[in-house]
């Protein structure tokens, strides 16, 4: 990968991955690459983190999945994958195409599911590192139980880290009460970074009908609604750890992105906002840029945990 | 697929609680098909994170046209969208419908809005047919001059009588199957309510005709990224869940598996 020269310096480094800016695309929001690769340059993209993948095929909830609420949405896909052979086999070979860092978010509904996923990807090449997602609210067994039990968490980061040589990103969720506590547990298990933060667990209820209006009951809050949680959350979870963290939650524009990179995140994901506007993380990635130049700063390294309190 | 930005150029209401919305759209209204779907950020809709798909109604040199109906929030704040402004929409999106297969005789049945596409199907199939349209009341029932115009046989049903027969389009639609040749090689174009695509697929299987539905599911990316919109499709069969945006909204009715 050729480090660009020029000024200001946008590229970071997470868990050995160079990345020509901060800025990813979080995990179920952008597909797989091709869905969004007639509209953005991936090129330009500092990351993907592609949609959660399991060792097998998977169908997720049934419909309705996704309600619109003020300031985001709520869902319930329930991680629908094609499982990981599949993805291997059909989507790889696009995206190894691009100068593009791949992250793959893996998830699954035991300690040894997500060992059997983590080491399936180890031998494929062009992936970067993998995203461990433990703080899914959308599956009934595993996904969350794992992010929200200090020693659940610590079995399955230890036991994926034990069998994987990629570097592993475990995504923590914001549903306990001491997030910092998470981001050790992982940090001591040999994690390279961690990411946060997953959706929040949320309900909406049709009046008339006096259902819900998920299939599946509850889902996950996401969206503008959740960013100044996440910003907070970020911030704590900078102060405890060493590893470099990657924020997400609500990121609609480079403001937003830049709280995430002050609060202490080395790098940010955008998620719900590719919806709105799939040209999002390109101008948060211009918007950085102007602000650094603004600031007079030579690097966005310069900027990373520097909120004063 | 590309983003494109739309300025309008007409706003109408098309009957009580419909309205047409014209936009020049050059790149977009010349690559359009039929059944294919733009996805629209509404604007000055404050708090909503999610854009509104709508099928495409008329394309015709640098104009595009849908017409929608008012429903929620989104279909509400369009209400404001004036001359001039401009539209950021997403198209063409989906697979829309297949050509005319030769020989057969098109019959095309539109519930609502469904009837848009299919206005816009017609307008592009060099012969003559027919269509079955329906609706709660006579304001729900549209394009019925676009369809005489192209010269196309329209019959027309209503739930309180007050257009057309009273009762659902599929009795008016039995009533025609019931008299016709049954050698007639017949291909349905349906878009509507789910109940009533399901209907329609049932009288295709009965008398072994094809027919293309095209569903409406509710829709977060409308690129195929989200898997919001998933159906149950059987294709050589493998059961799996295809993409209503992405591998739809148009299938086969054979293969969809209704839950
Ligand atoms: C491929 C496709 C093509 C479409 N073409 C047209 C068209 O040509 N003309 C037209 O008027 N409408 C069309 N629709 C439906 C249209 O997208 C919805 O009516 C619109 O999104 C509702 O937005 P709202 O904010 O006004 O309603 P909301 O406030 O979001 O919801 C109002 C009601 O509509 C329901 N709803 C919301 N979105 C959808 C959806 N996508 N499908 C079904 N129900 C929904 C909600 O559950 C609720 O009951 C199409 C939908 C799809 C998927
Ligand atoms: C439709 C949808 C699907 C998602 N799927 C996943 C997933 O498969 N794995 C995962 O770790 N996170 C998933 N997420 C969570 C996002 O990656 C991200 O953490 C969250 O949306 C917060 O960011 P945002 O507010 O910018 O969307 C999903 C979010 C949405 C909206
Ligand atoms: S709407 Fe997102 S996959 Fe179809």
């Amino acid at each position: 990968m050729t480090r660009s020269k020029k000024w200001p310096e946008m590229g970071v480094t997470i868990a050995g991955i160079k990345m020509k800016n901060a800025v990813m695309v979080a995990s179920g929001t952008f597909g797989y690459g091709p869905e969004y690769a007639d509209l953005v340059d991936l090129n330009k993209l500092g990351a993907i983190v592609v949609k959660g993948i399991s060792l097998n095929p998977w169908n997720g909830n049934n419909l309705p999945r996704l309600v619109e609420v003020p300031g985001g949405l709520v869902n319930a896909i329930g991680l629908q994958n094609p499982g990981a052979e599949k993805f291997i086999k059909e989507y790889m070979p696009f995206l190894r195409k691009y100068d593009l860092p791949v992250i793959v978010n893996i998830w699954g509904r035991s300690v040894e599911e997500y060992v059997e996923v983590a080491e399936r990807f180890d031998s494929v090449k062009g992936v970067s590192a993998l995203e461990l997602n433990i703080s899914c609210p959308n599956i009934k067994h595993g996904g969350i139980a794992f992010g929200t039990d200090p020693r659940m968490a610590k079995k399955v980061i230890s036991s994926v880290r034990k069998r994987t040589r990629l570097p592993l990103i475990p995504k923590l969720s914001p549903n306990v009460s001491n997030v910092s506590m998470f981001a050790r547990i992982a940090e001591d298990c040999g994690a390279d970074a961690v990411s946060l933060i997953n959706s929040l667990p949320a309900m909406v209820i049709n009046v008339e009908t006096r259902k819900p209006v998920l299939a599946n009951v509850v889902g996950g809050l996401t969206g503008p609604a959740i960013h100044p949680v996440a910003v907070k959350m970020v911030w704590e979870t900078a102060n405890a750890v060493k590893i470099p963290v990657i924020g997400m939650g609500g990121i609609n524009n480079a403001r937003e992105a830049l709280e995430f990179i002050i609060a202490g995140a080395t790098a940010v994901a955008v998620g719900t906002a590719n919806f709105t506007d799939p040209l999002t993380s390109l101008h948060v990635i211009n918007g950085i840029e102007e602000y650094l130049k603004r600031h007079a700063l030579n690097s966005i390294k310069e900027l990373i945990g520097t909120v004063h309190t | 697929m590309n983003m494109h930005q739309a300025e309008v150029v007409d706003h109408v209401e098309a009957s009580g609680g419909y309205r047409i919305l014209t936009v020049e759209v050059p790149s977009l209204a010349k690559t359009v098909k039929p059944g294919q779907f733009i996805h629209l950020r509404i604007p000055r809709m404050d708090g909503a994170v999610l854009r509104r798909p709508f099928s495409v109604y008329m394309a015709h040199g640098k104009e595009m046209a849908v017409l929608y109906k008012l429903v929620g929030r989104g279909t509400h704040s369009m209400k404001s969208i004036g001359k001039g402004e401009i539209l950021s929409m997403i198209g063409p999106l989906g697979n829309g419908f297949p050509m005319l297969q030769s020989l057969k005789v098109p019959v095309l049945v539109a519930g609502g809005y469904g009837v848009a596409p299919l206005a816009f199907l017609a307008s592009r199939i060099k012969k003559k047919g027919i269509v079955f349209i329906g609706g709660a009341k006579a304001s729900d029932v549209l394009c019925v001059k676009d369809f005489k115009k192209l010269g196309w046989e329209v019959r027309i049903a209503t739930d309180d009588g007050s257009a057309g027969e009273k009762g659902l389009v599929t009795k008016i639609l039995d009533e025609w199957l019931s008299v016709l040749n049954p050698v007639e090689l017949l291909e349905f174009f349906v878009c509507g309510p789910d109940g009533m695509l399901k209907a329609v697929a049932e009288r295709a299987k009965r008398l072994d005709h094809t027919a293309w539905l095209s569903l409406d599911k509710h829709m977060g990316c409308g690129v195929g990224a989200c898997l919001a919109c998933v159906q149950k499709i059987k294709r050589n069969g493998v059961v799996s869940l295809l993409r209503v945006c992405r591998e739809g909204p148009v299938f086969e009715a054979s293969e969809i598996v209704w839950e």
